[in-house]
């Protein structure tokens, strides 16, 4: 694999990094490549509101805003905040949308954009944002296109799209990565279970994390066809 | 802090929100990964800073959950499995369900100015 020169990771929601593409981004920081996050939204609409309660409608974007700060230490990633709300993404202007990543882009002159693939990635916000990022890419001076990494998380990609171009095993980079999630306090509990399995109850939350995050898989995107 | 529902506190903040206008937060989900890790569908719904005039609103209680009816000039807002509330930054009447891993099922909110 060649050296990156910058890696932004484009996704919508403060988590979507850490549960995403957090082994990913270590092994990035231990090459020594600069890597920032450009955060969507603040995940205002997100329904876990910590297990004991300790969010409500109104504190959720604050407490998360401070929940992804500290994650994005911990990764030792720039973060950067596009400011669109949650589950509203979708209903934005794309074309305003990519410009604005764009703009970013250009200045950042990444040489790989992670993002999540258009239509293959479960949560609306995640398949407009990753339409829109894409769309930017597009946008730019083919000479200076960066490369794109496009993440499918539905339960069908593979049948839908293939085996995917890249597959990291994280484990090696696993401590790092459940570090990074749990600093989603609010969120990291509420979702990891959502993955337990009735069978198999007694299962560790690390268990459950390995078995369904242990491998980070990427499309890389194909601007010509 | 979100605490566990008690009647006569609720219906007392209800009341100093009648006969004024209100901006209110409503709104149901079960998810947005509800069909991504079982097969139901996922069902959401909210609105933002819909300026209402209550001429009534009322709590009842249901076994461990309450809901909520609010009677406005020209209609009624409901929310039913609500399980806590808050009196937010001293204004603001936050009500909200939640299932036993702390998420959030519903929410109708209440406030003289727009929310955030
Ligand atoms: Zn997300």
């Amino acid at each position: 694999m060649n050296k990156e020169k910058h890696v932004v990771v484009i996704y919508p929601h403060p988590d979507d990094e850490s549960f995403g593409a957090a082994g990913t981004i270590t092994q990035f920081r231990k090459q020594g490549v600069p890597v920032t996050y450009l955060c969507g939204t603040l995940g205002e609409m997100g329904r876990n509101m910590g297990n004991p309660i300790i969010a409500n409608r109104e504190t959720v974007p604050e407490i998360r805003k401070k929940e992804l700060i500290n994650a994005c230490k911990l990764l030792d990633i720039d973060l950067h905040l596009l400011g669109y709300r949650d589950k509203t993404l979708e209903f934005e202007d794309v074309t305003e949308v990519a410009l604005h990543i764009k703009s970013l882009l250009e200045k950042l002159q990444p040489s790989l954009v992670i993002t999540h693939y258009p239509d293959h990635a479960v949560h609306p916000d995640h398949n407009a944002l990753g339409r829109a990022a894409i769309e930017a890419v597009r946008l730019m001076d083919e000479n200076l296109r960066p490369t794109v990494w496009a993440q499918a998380i539905t339960n069908t990609a593979y049948e839908d799209l293939g085996k995917p171009d890249i597959v990291y095993d994280v484990e090696p980079y696993f401590d790092q990565k459940m570090a990074a999630i749990q600093a989603h306090k609010t969120q990291a509990s509420g979702i990891l279970s959502g993955f337990k399995r009735k069978d198999k109850s007694n299962e560790s939350l690390r268990e459950i994390a390995l078995e369904r995050l242990g491998k980070e898989a990427f499309y890389i995107w194909d601007f010509k066809s | 802090m979100m605490k566990r529902i008690e009647l006569e506190e609720v219906q007392q903040t209800l009341n100093t929100f009648l006969h004024k206008d209100i901006y209110i937060h409503l709104e149901t989900t079960n998810g947005a990964y509800a069909s991504h890790f079982n097969e139901s569908i996922n069902v959401g719904v909210f609105i933002r800073n819909a300026n209402v005039f209550c001429t009534q609103g009322k709590i009842v209680k249901d076994k461990a959950h309450y809901r909520v009816g609010l009677k406005t000039k020209n209609g009624w807002i409901y929310a039913e499995g609500l399980t806590h509330w808050e009196i937010y930054e001293d204004k603001q009447l936050l009500m909200a369900g939640h299932d036993t891993e702390g998420r959030l099922l519903v929410a109708l909110q209440l406030s003289e100015t727009p929310f955030k």
